[in-house]
């Protein structure tokens, strides 16, 4: 039975255009699966359906007739929850508190009735079967149960349909078999489940129909019986390859920089990163490839100095790096392009000349003055060698584009002279056109004698750009190929290590 | 067509941004002007130099509460620093460090000085420990501060002043006089500390590593840190540098008045951040200039000095004051939309 269709939805944000006359169904008491590579369109399709986003055109179908959803209330109402990637919790306030947020069980309309409220939350646990007390603060849970506090939330609104987006990123094994367990649960009740997640594995496991997204459209669309890895994937990249071939084939120089078993705390026991050990050559390109929480951006950060708890050996051309602050690395000649552009990579408030020379400014000082004139010039010159598209150096970044942004940080991350350059997800929330200028620039950087490790979850930016290429797992490097054998499914498979199917590696 | 009004549109925006960059001191003209005409006296010599001792007092605190704001702090513990600094200056002009058995240490006026400021460095320290290694919020650390100085100023006169530190010639103290009532080139002394100083902070501000350093660490802390800012060392300067500036307002204070008082400097704390906001700092850090601080200290205090002399209610004086701090805060508010505007306009011509 299907309960919600999306027929010749589109959806265009300024500059791209998210959704491309789609059509989708949705069954009822059934998984249905959507796979598609970042930025593809399976979370604006979710977003457009749990009325976060409105159609630019097209119409949603619910039981038949035609609705629209003007925020995630009114898809409430009709019985559509959704469970966000990045969790929409109130860590100050109990886990009650937070299921009901917004809609508080009330007597005579003022006063807070928290007994019911803890009732309905005890009674919600037992369905989920989470020895969760209602009393507890949610910052205090792990991220797996978060994530099941905001199912529960959810189902406390007599959900229908049940948006997963990416549920198990952070679950742990035993985690995931609960929650596979409640989808079943839910399934049999007749609830509608879009399930969506990276880790094809586990697709095929629990999905009854799939869907696959490229670009926009639809590339594929049936129920799961036969269906297989090599088929999603065929689907998901699609023949055509995006093209950042490498242009020029330069030989490789002498080992730049060596990590040796990187470790790093995870919040709330294990490891982040396990163990990690890699070595760089000068001139080398070194894809990272992993899903979320992989631990990959875990590791550029300890290289890089910014977890002073973090474990491990480093050396810079073969010398010994022991200084642990990020001043005295970026120093070294290591320099780092954070994934997470505006918390990490840019002050935002300054302008573009103070974002680019912020981790310079020991070239242009002498004693303690600084020579405005020789940063002026020096950014000026940057600026033109990066293409950086800008009409003064004095705006504020904030007035750039992502992938204008973007360059900015790379140009500070360059103006250090570093030997090592660690870039985290580089094409992140950029268009097309920007993506190609960024691998083309680190393409010619490489060509110079850099040395790059590139953290990525985009399987064609990877096979395409790497000379080498890692795969991370639960904080694990779990693979590692030369760019002539790495193969899709190989890449894909190794990424799942350690997850849902845990398997001794073979010897 | 579009090419025609583009930059028209551009270059009207782009006066009316320059109008509100200079706001404060178009304010500052206007306030004088107005004085001019409604106040008698007002336009003499000697009203001027009594006028900028006033002023000299609350930029000073200003100029260092501007660095604090600057790097998305606050300092509260100023205008108690000041106080306890008074004090540490008279129990040292008045009886010196008593080192027990009748024996005790005297010293001459520059040695007390430095030893002063010695003091507001040290609470200023104490500000930065607590907020960079205990991770207290500076709202929180400098209000315990702000609390602990006035309670040691109290303590060490049981609330009683220090009268009369003229110092003694013997001891070199005599001189102490000077830093408050002196003059150079008929100018006062104060004042050419205040040059001084604020010409420091605005070389640190603008010339210096530091000074970048300060605003990117309230701009974004986090991105800050992993660019290579020092941040913990960043906070450490900006609250012992207040501290610093806290300290010369207490020997100025106490030299002027030729004595101490342990209640001296309450309320002070509050008039420096309304200078450092009514000069265009913003409370959420990363931006602010140390001139517009200057010149909002003297907005301030002209205002209050002019309304006196006009006979205005000094009651009416703290609701206009009010008035005008919450004015300009808007009237920023407007400059900031207008700016990310014309920025925006001048990129999307580019693109």
């Amino acid at each position: 039975m299907i309960g919600l269709q999306i027929r010749d939805g589109t959806k265009v944000y300024p500059g791209t255009i998210a959704l491309k006359s789609v059509d989708f169904d949705l069954h009822m008491g059934a998984v249905n699966v959507l796979v598609g590579e970042n930025g593809a369109g399976k979370s604006t399709m979710m977003k457009v359906i749990a009325g976060v986003e409105q159609l630019t055109e097209g119409q949603i179908l619910l039981d038949g007739s035609p609705v629209t959803f003007h925020g995630t209330d009114d898809a409430a109402r009709h019985g559509i929850g959704i469970v966000f990637q990045e969790l929409n919790l109130f860590p100050n306030m109990t886990v009650a508190e937070n299921i009901f947020i917004g809609r508080e069980k009330l007597r005579g309309g003022i006063d807070i009735d928290a007994e019911a409220q803890r009732r309905e939350t005890r009674a919600l646990m037992r369905r989920l079967e989470q020895e969760i007390d209602p009393d507890t603060p949610v910052g205090e849970l792990r991220v797996g149960q978060q994530q099941i506090v905001e199912i529960a939330k959810s189902l406390a609104q007599d959900a229908r349909i049940l948006i997963l987006d990416e549920p198990t990123s952070a679950l742990s094994a035993a985690e995931v078999e609960i929650l596979f367990r409640v989808i079943a649960d839910l399934k049999r009740n007749g609830v509608g489940i879009v399930y969506i997640s990276h880790r094809l594995e586990e697709l095929i496991r629990i999905g009854d129909h799939i869907t696959v997204l490229r670009d926009g459209c639809i590339t594929g669309t049936r129920s799961m019986e036969g269906v297989d890895v090599a088929w999603i994937v065929r689907h998901m990249i699609g023949e055509a390859s995006k093209d950042f071939a490498k242009e020029i084939e330069h030989p490789f120089g002498e080992e730049v920089f060596r990590a040796e078993d990187v470790c790093l705390p995870r919040a709330g026991g294990g490891l982040a990163v396990d163990h990690v050990s890699l070595s760089l050559r000068a001139g080398e390109i070194l894809g990272v490839y992993g899903l979320m929480g992989a631990g990959r951006s875990e590791l550029l950060e300890c290289i890089i100095g910014k977890h002073r708890h973090a474990k491990g050996r480093y050396f810079v051309n073969g010398q010994p790096l022991l200084a642990r602050d990020v001043a005295a690395r970026i120093a070294r000649g290591i320099a780092l392009i954070p994934e997470d552009r505006k918390n990490d990579g840019l002050v935002q408030i300054l302008a573009i000349r103070e974002n680019m020379s912020l981790s310079s400014l020991g070239d242009f000082t002498r004693l303690f003055h600084m020579d405005l004139a020789a940063e002026r010039a020096r950014v000026r010159d940057f600026v033109e060698r990066l293409r950086i598209k800008i009409a003064s150096t004095e705006h504020a970044v904030s007035s750039l584009s992502g992938g204008n942004q973007q360059k900015v940080v790379i140009g500070k991350a360059l103006m250090t002279k570093p030997r090592v350059l660690l870039m985290d997800e580089p094409s992140r929330g950029i268009d097309i056109g920007a993506k190609a200028e960024v691998f083309r620039t680190m393409r010619r950087l490489a060509a110079e004698g850099l040395g790059i490790v590139f953290v990525t979850s985009d399987l064609d930016e990877v096979l395409s750009l790497s000379d080498r290429i890692l795969v991370m797992s639960n904080g694990r490097i779990t693979a590692e190929y030369p760019r002539a054998e790495a193969t899709e499914t190989g890449l894909i498979s190794a990424s799942a290590t350690g997850h849902n199917h845990p398997r001794e590696p073979a010897e | 067509m579009m090419t025609a009004t583009a930059p028209r549109q551009a270059g009207s925006g782009n006066l009316l941004l320059l109008l509100l960059k200079l706001r404060t001191f178009i304010a500052l003209i206007a306030v004088f002007a107005f004085f001019a005409f409604a106040a008698p006296n007002f336009l003499s010599a000697a009203n001027f130099v009594i006028m900028s001792k006033h002023v000299a007092l609350n930029a000073f605190l200003a100029i260092g509460m501007t660095f604090v704001i600057i790097s998305g702090g606050i300092d509260l513990s100023v205008g108690s620093i000041v106080g306890l600094c008074g004090m540490v200056a008279g129990w040292l002009i008045l009886y010196g460090i008593d080192l027990g058995l009748g024996w005790s240490v005297q010293f001459n006026t520059i040695e007390i000085c430095l030893i002063v400021i010695l003091v507001g460095v040290a609470v200023g320290a104490v500000n930065g420990l607590l907020i960079t290694r205990l991770n207290v919020a500076p709202f929180i650390a400098t209000l315990g501060t702000l609390y602990v100085a006035r309670g040691a100023a109290m303590l060490s006169s049981d609330g009683r002043t220090f009268p009369n530190l003229n110092g003694n010639p013997e001891y070199g103290s005599d001189t102490f006089r000077l830093i408050g009532t002196g003059n150079l080139l008929g100018i006062p002394i104060s004042i050419w500390l205040l040059i001084c100083v604020g010409l420091m902070a605005a070389y640190i501000a603008n010339r210096t590593p530091l000074g970048r350093h300060i605003y990117a660490v309230g701009g974004n802390e986090r991105g800050a840190a992993l660019s290579g800012v020092k941040v913990n060392r960043v906070k450490m300067f900006v609250y012992m540098f207040s501290g610093f500036c806290a300290a010369l307002v207490g020997l100025i204070i106490s030299s002027q008045l030729v004595a101490a008082h342990p209640a001296t400097g309450e309320t002070f704390e509050l008039n420096a951040i309304a200078a450092a906001v009514l000069g265009g700092t913003s409370m959420s850090g990363g931006r602010g200039r140390i001139l517009g601080t200057i010149v909002g200290a003297f907005v301030i205090g002209v205002l209050s000095d002019g309304l006196v002399m006009m006979g205005v209610s000094s009651f009416w004086q703290t609701v206009i004051k009010g008035l005008v701090i919450i004015a300009a805060v808007v009237i920023d508010q407007a400059q900031q939309r207008l700016q990310a505007r014309v920025a925006l306009q001048a990129q999307a011509a580019t693109a």
